[in-house]
């Protein structure tokens, strides 16, 4: 892997991330960035299911959410350590999505992608209903818990540098994935599923893999956000907006690219920044989000590196 | 335990509203193999509409039915032509992307002409009463009217050259083109008249609870219920499903609370895909 050009782009980029917002303690410039280390993230592990194996998961913010309650919880309600909260909350989800993806990936296709809608429900009402998560209000995380990593303003560094950590994370596990030999089954399962299955493809173990691979890193990146926002409710946790977005993220930059979708995460930062500054445009949100996603699927299906591969191959060489 | 009756007959009677809902998401499925995920937010439509001209300019609720079954329809065939035409016998995951992406706009529009506020649109029907409980004149006209619009397209099906042209369409696009079918136009028409049928049972749910609008999710899912319960692209079956739904709600109605009642259909639902990935209901063929 260290021989990879590849391996050393994902590297250069995690390295402007960290050291970008440093010099003159730029702040307007980290929340910017952390917010874009969010959206990579997300959009990163959803690719594995979307873009590598060709399921359309419309749920994927139940991990993020769910990731932020138990991180929020614990930290809240047991005092433990944000870091301990943070393994578990990763442990915890990629548990339950191995539940979930036991039960709704025996369905195919489109079939599974409306089940997904189902898991959003059925978690949203959960958490709405139950009582040490605060029901429908919530939890408030109480100033004193940023004092163990040195107060409010160093707390917010830590914060920022562990959700790099974790997007870069999500950058090395989809690229490893990719060039590996799961990686080429989860693309032949893409392709024609019943194909790969005759050819000797694991589908149910690689696709419930794959699924709960997409899972664990939302989780941190959930817990990392909330606990920065000190204040968790089921209508944050479990947005359809974020969900909707990480979906257009991913057709936006080219669905089962490493490359595109972190591209197109950080230019939907930027558009989105610049649209919802912009008073005419923050209500129609939705609808602008909307309006791209279907142009794309109309008009670009390959998406931004689907461009970029037909105007210059020789780019298919170094760029996943 | 004649509580549990009244409550269940009641929830048959809702059951039959869900059931027309689902043949307008079944028929589109049926005759082209796209899920139509605009479909909550065309039942929305159908309230909104009913709430403009019943609440607003003071038609009578139940005069506003012929207007958003046409301006459905019109709707519909336009949604054929911006978001499925292009991507007609492509993998289904393609249309399933851009009718979310239509419905993201037009979520995005209604939520920020209306925002979420709740609408309520009154009506006042004299209620059946048998012993000591009444059932609700409205539940009862809308039930009777969701039939009688199943029984009409049952019949349009059947009996008119259309209605056969666009179950001989669904059967098989290539053969039903070569002798002589303007498949694309009935494409249109199918996806018209799903909608249509959408924006009505929109309009009857709205004439029996309160609605935001944001509550097509919650419509569009039973939808999905029903659809599997009575078989993908089958009319009748979607009826009966919208009927076993309806049972089913009226029954744990009054043991369970209300946010849960859609979580236990969404377990229903994953777990008659798996049971029955044909439907409970179906037969081969029906379209």
């Amino acid at each position: 892997m260290l021989r990879r050009p590849f391996f050393w782009i994902i590297t250069l980029a995690i390295a402007a991330f960290v050291l970008a917002p440093v010099p003159g303690n730029n702040v307007g410039l980290r929340e910017s960035l952390a917010l874009a280390a969010v959206y990579i993230t997300l959009a990163s592990n959803l690719n594995l299911m979307l873009g590598y194996a060709g399921y359309i998961n419309f749920g994927s913010i139940v991990f993020f959410g769910l990731g932020g309650y138990i991180c929020i919880w614990l930290v809240d309600a047991h005092g433990w350590p944000l870091a301990a909260s943070l393994v578990a909350a990763a442990v915890g989800v990629g548990a339950l999505s191995l539940a979930f993806g036991f039960g709704i990936l025996r369905l195919r296709g489109p079939f599974f992608a409306l089940s997904t809608i189902g898991i959003v429900e059925a978690v949203q009402a959960f958490a709405e209903n139950f009582t040490p998560w605060g029901g429908s209000s919530g939890i408030y995380l109480s100033p004193q818990v940023f004092q163990p990593l040195g107060g409010p303003a160093r707390a917010l560094w830590v914060i920022y540098f562990g959700l790099v950590a974790v997007m870069g994370a999500s950058l090395y596990l989809s690229y490893g994935i990719k060039i590996t030999k799961f990686g080429l089954g989860l693309l032949a399962i893409g392709q024609n599923e019943d194909a790969a299955a005759i050819l000797g493809v694991p589908t149910s173990r690689y696709k419930a893999l794959a699924y709960s691979a997409s899972a664990f890193l939302p989780a941190i990146a959930g817990g990392l956000y909330f606990f920065k926002g000190a204040f968790i409710q089921p209508s944050d946790a479990f947005d359809l907006t974020l969900s909707t977005e990480t979906i257009v993220i991913c057709m936006l930059g080219g669905q089962g690219t490493v490359t595109g979708v972190a591209l197109g995460a950080y230019l939907y930062e930027e558009l989105r920044g610049y649209l919802l500054t912009s008073s005419t445009f923050s209500n129609f949100q939705l609808t602008i989000a909307g309006t791209l996603l279907l142009l794309i699927v109309l008009f670009f299906p390959s998406g931004l590196m689907g461009f970029i591969y037909s105007r210059f191959p020789r780019t298919q060489k170094v760029l996943e | 335990m004649l509580g549990i009756l009244a409550s269940i007959i009641d929830g048959v009677l809702v059951g039959l509203v869900y059931g027309l809902a689902a043949i307008g998401l079944t028929l589109i499925w049926g005759v082209m193999d796209v899920i139509n995920l605009t479909h909550g937010t065309m039942i929305v439509a159908g309230m909104m509409a009913l709430y403009l001209l019943a609440g607003q300019l003071g038609v009578s609720p139940y005069f506003t039915l012929p207007p958003i079954l046409i301006g459905g329809f019109f709707v519909g065939a336009a949604l054929y032509w911006v978001a499925i035409h292009r991507l007609v016998g492509r993998p289904p995951l393609m249309s399933l992307l851009s009718t979310f992406a239509v419905n993201l706009i037009l979520v995005g529009v209604g939520t920020a002409v209306w925002g979420t506020a709740l609408f309520n649109v009154d009506v006042s029907l004299p209620g059946l009463s048998i012993g000591r409980y009444t059932f609700p004149g409205a539940h009862i006209l809308a039930a009777v009217l969701a039939a009688v619009i199943a029984a009409a397209l049952y019949v349009f099906l059947h009996r008119t050259r259309t209605g056969k042209a666009l179950r001989a369409v669904a059967n098989n696009r290539e053969a039903a083109e070569l002798v002589g079918i303007p498949t694309t136009r009935l494409l249109a028409i199918a996806v018209g008249i799903g909608v249509a049928l959408a924006g009505v049972s929109g309009m009857l749910i709205g004439t029996l609870f309160p609605f935001t609008i944001l509550s097509g999710d919650d419509y569009q899912l039973k939808s999905f219920i029903v659809t599997v319960l009575g078989g993908f692209g089958n009319p009748v079956g979607a009826l009966m499903g919208g009927v076993a739904l309806g049972l089913l709600e009226g029954a744990i109605t009054p043991f369970v609370p209300v946010s849960w009642t859609l979580v236990i259909e969404f377990v229903l639902f994953v777990l008659v895909l798996i049971a029955f990935p044909g439907g409970v209901f179906s037969r081969r063929g029906v379209l």
